[in-house]
């Protein structure tokens, strides 16, 4: 995705405060529900097609070779094949960052990390698809390589690709750091001048895959006619129309996709892998074709997040008060620009209002496959290097952890470290939630550690188009563009029953295909319950305006003399008339002879997602034995501006923190020293387990989003930025010693013990 | 290469088909039965989306041959509710929204279904120790657990 989505965004309009609600802010049961209890629900590998073939990629065992020559001969004898595909079947003429998705989807000259596609083949099975790939001989011509950031910004290193860097990048730096990004206020050093301790460290995150339990799986269609169709899942299917179009050089209309239920995404699937694949096999071989990434597939070759490594400095006087802050924060993102460097720095100090503050930030590309976004993409790193200095600062001059982030919260009108001011804000809330809680006051065993940490993220708006219809017996269907990805399906119908006056269960909402409506943006940046629920309040308001006039028709007066109240049509006054209430099924029963359908409509590009933030308190204990930690007792503190389905609020708080575990103590990309990935795959990339993970606490705090008609606040990012920290504070306070490399596993923890007492 | 032919029941019901020698009891579930609840997530083993019972026994249905399920009787995620009527796990895991995704949801009803068959009064640990097989990345587990410890207490109400 393109990094200026995440822009921080304006006010919106005027929130009505003291609404009362009937419906939003209940949980009822998800529409989707019974569909995914059953197995009946439809993901990406579950659909099929008659005469369809099955499609399995070839992929470079290198991290960075030429690619000298691609025989295709035997696998083409082979029977059953239909079509093998290498780049020339893509379109050129490519520039920019559709250029990148394409060299990505399908190498061009030079393979760029283990796992990089070179070829693909379509056959009448999965089996002989898979003997084919076998066949297929490529020669290459094997280069230097280098997956670690930092070696790869120093003199010396492999260039990943020659005059990739743009105009950011101040002279002198490797041609290997593609973007730079500095921005801040203020005089830092004159700021560090002021402060009683000055504390500077060096943190490191290593890459971590979102790891959404469905791999990457689509059916495709196309003729040589130009017209296709697409069922994948994907977190944004006009996006997919879009880039598929541009790389197999077809009109956008041309193609129909359709979104399938989603098996989780986290980010990875803002982006597009084997869409393009498997239509330029269809094409080719004239049949539809399916394609599903195998596990191991999914791990080296879609997008993990950036590994990253940081220096944070900050000043602090004895009264906790914060004078300076300054960070340098170094990413990689594999083989191409888009490092998500500018929201590491933007966020890293979010949190606190700052008279002086500074950040720089490096893209750096290495022989990796292509970052894709995750979860507030480059937040949580940022958060782990400055809570966990801020944590030390705490540490060292006596002062309590929430008392110290309390006195330094950004407020409303707050400047932020980014640039904009803070509109109406509620981290203080999250604060002082936490401090009221029963966990940061119980008392801890002997070998327990407990950490605090703060965390920002952004939130987005971006292009939203809804349609409501309403049918004859009254009831309601909504059409949304944003694959359901969490439960967002029953917060629009919540939105919708509220606006209509109708019960949650007359409301029915599709995910629609692209032919349905007009562009929606990728569900991502936490803007579902925000942007397409903002959209659904105004569809539903432009159907209700509708409604009234077909009342105030019938009964013979303006339309301004009627309002919509609980469902029903009402004189607006005593003046109006005296009318009975006009019931929603009524209007809708005589609509085709009172003037046609009755359907609503809104599109737009709001502006006004309103940041959130966010509390976490952990109680870790650690065994000095082995090294392992066990997370005990977990608290979420976050400010949703307004929980449309608490119920899933509460699941995105839960599943961020959890997310957070994994990377602090557990999840890693191990490159060997040969560049090849070697943890592809669950065993030994370990995610949390059930039996890892304690029931995990939530707090939902409401500070109302101004921007929005009912106060929302998207929720699913924030969760996933004060983990890090947070955990490596209290491993840290339980252990004894400072960890600043992520993850905490047990060879390093004993390795970090060992240190200490050898220092 | 020809094809077997295997005799064997799914969710009560006999079935027959011919599969390669090769292909997993999952890839023939799905590819050649048309049962599509249970999820391939990893091939492997380590993540359980592809859960079902053998025999009353819980394997990853990615790590059996499909030749294997030769006089065996399968069930699936498709087997559990009775008509029209929810089993007790089904309807607590929409009751306590412990699915976001739901893309687990078919291995982990059919692990926790199998554990309450032979433990009626599952402590916590005891659940997250069953389902530790069963990978949920959306949840944090907090609310699957919830919904099965909801389920077993329904459950043992009942009988």
């Amino acid at each position: 995705m393109a990094l200026d989505e995440y822009k921080p965004q304006k006010g919106g309009e005027e929130f009505e405060t003291g609404h009362d609600f009937k419906y939003v802010g209940t949980s009822p049961d998800r529409p989707d529900g019974f569909d995914k209890v059953t197995g009946r629900a439809r993901f990406g590998a579950d659909m099929s097609a008659p005469g369809m073939l099955f499609a399995a990629i070839v992929r470079s065992p290198h991290a960075h070779a030429r690619i000298l020559r691609i025989d295709t001969s035997r696998a083409e004898a082979l029977k059953g094949v239909k079509a093998v595909v290498t780049r020339a079947d893509f379109a050129g003429g490519l520039s920019g960052e559709t250029w990148n998705v394409l060299e990505n989807v399908m190498a061009g000259d030079t393979a760029l990390y283990d796992g990089h596609a070179v070829a693909a083949v379509a056959a009448t099975s999965a089996l002989i698809a898979r003997d084919a790939v076998k066949l297929i001989e490529v020669e290459y011509e094997v280069l230097a390589h280098v997956t670690d950031v930092d070696e790869a910004m120093k003199d010396g290193a492999p260039v990943i690709r020659g005059g990739a860097a743009d105009g950011s990048v101040p002279e002198g730096l490797h041609p290997n750091v593609v973007r730079y990004h500095e921005s801040g206020h203020g005089d830092v050093e004159a700021g560090f001048a002021e402060a009683d301790l000055v504390i500077e460290d060096h943190f490191r995150t290593e890459a971590t895959h979102q790891g959404y339990i469905e791999p990457h799986a689509c059916l495709a269609s196309l003729g040589s006619d130009g017209r296709g169709e697409v069922w994948c899942c994907t977190q944004g299917h006009w996006n997919v129309q879009k880039l598929c179009a541009a790389l197999l050089g077809l009109d956008t209309s041309g193609l129909r996709v359709t979104a399938s239920e989603i098996g989780g995404g986290f980010g990875g699937k803002t982006t597009i892998f084997i869409e393009p694949v498997a239509l330029a096999l269809s094409r080719k071989a004239g049949r539809p074709v399916k394609l599903v990434m195998s596990r191991s597939e999914v791990f080296r070759a879609t997008g993990p997040t950036a590994s990253a490594s940081m220096d944070i400095r900050i000043g602090m006087k004895k009264d906790g008060t914060i004078t300076a802050a300054d960070g340098v924060f170094r990413l990689q993102g594999g083989a191409f620009p888009g490092a998500p460097m500018e929201m590491t720095a933007m966020c890293a100090f979010a949190c606190y209002g700052l008279k002086n503050v500074r950040h720089v930030g490096y893209d750096v590309m290495t022989n990796r496959p292509k970052q894709a976004a995750y979860r507030a993409p480059g937040s949580p790193m940022a958060a782990f290097a400055v809570e966990s200095v801020i944590d030390e600062l705490c540490e060292q001059l006596g002062l309590d952890r929430i008392e110290v982030r309390l006195k330094n919260a950004a407020r409303e009108g707050t400047r932020s470290s980014y640039g904009p001011r803070f509109q109406r804000i509620g981290l203080v809330e999250t604060l002082e939630a936490a401090r009221a809680h029963p966990h940061y006051s119980a008392p801890l065993k002997p070998g327990q550690g407990r950490g605090v940490s703060c965390g920002f993220w952004f939130n987005f708006g971006g292009e939203t188009s809804v349609s409501l219809a309403l049918s004859e017996d009254g009831s309601a269907q909504l059409m949304v563009g944003t694959p359901d990805i969490g439960g967002s399906r029953a917060s629009m119908a919540l939105m919708a029953a509220e606006v209509l006056g109708i019960p949650y269960e007359k409301v029915r909402v599709t995910i629609a295909d692209t032919a349905s409506l007009g562009y929606n943006e990728i569900s991502h940046g936490s803007r579902v319950t925000y942007a397409s629920g903002l959209a659904t309040i105004k569809a539903a308001g432009d159907a209700v305006q509708k409604l009234c006039r077909r009342a105030a028709e019938k009964w013979g007066i303006s339309e301004d003399a009627v309002k919509w109240q609980d469902g029903c049509a009402v004189p607006s006054g005593p003046n109006a008339g005296d009318f009975d209430p006009l019931p929603i099924a009524e209007i809708t029963a005589s609509m085709g002879a009172t003037g046609g359908p009755i359907s609503g409509h809104y599109e737009a590009t709001p502006e006004g997602a309103g940041v959130s933030f966010a509390t976490h308190i952990v109680d870790a204990e650690v065994d000095p034995e082995t090294g392992k930690t066990s997370v005990v007792r977990y608290t979420v503190v976050q400010d949703a501006g307004k929980a449309i389905h608490p119920a899933y609020v509460e699941g995105q708080y839960q599943g961020g923190a959890a997310q957070g575990i994994g990377w602090a103590l557990n999840e890693e990309y191990i490159y060997g020293p040969d560049g090849r990935l070697q943890n592809a795959g669950f065993l030994d990339y370990r995610i949390p387990v059930a039996s890892d993970l304690p029931m995990i606490d939530t707090v939902i705090v409401e500070v109302p989003n101004p921007g929005h008609p009912f106060g929302v606040r998207g929720v699913g990012e924030t969760s996933i930025c004060p983990p890090l920290a947070a955990i490596a504070n209290a491993v840290s306070a339980a252990a004894g010693v400072r960890m600043r490399h992520l993850p905490m596993s047990p060879p390093s923890i004993l390795a970090a013990l060992e240190k200490q007492a050898h220092a | 290469m020809s094809s077997i032919h295997v005799t064997t029941q799914v969710n009560g019901d006999a079935v027959e088909f011919l599969c390669d020698t090769r292909e997993t009891l999952l890839d023939v579930l799905r590819d050649r039965l048309d049962l599509t609840g249970a999820k391939e997530g990893c091939g492997t083993g380590d993540c359980g989306a592809c859960s079902v019972t053998v025999n009353g026994r819980l394997v990853c249905s990615c790590l059996m041959l499909g030749v294997e399920a030769e006089g065996k009787a399968i069930e699936t995620v498709e087997g559990i509710a009775k008509g029209e009527d929810l089993h007790p796990l089904q309807r607590k895991f929409i009751e306590h929204a412990a699915l976001q995704c739901g893309i687990c949801t078919p291995g982990i009803l059919i692990a926790a279904r199998n554990l309450l068959e032979r433990n009626p009064d599952p402590t916590e640990t005891e659940v997250r120790y069953w389902l530790a097989g069963n990978l949920c990345r959306c949840t944090g587990y907090d609310k699957i657990v919830r919904a099965v410890m909801d389920a077993a207490e329904e459950m043992r109400e009942a009988s």
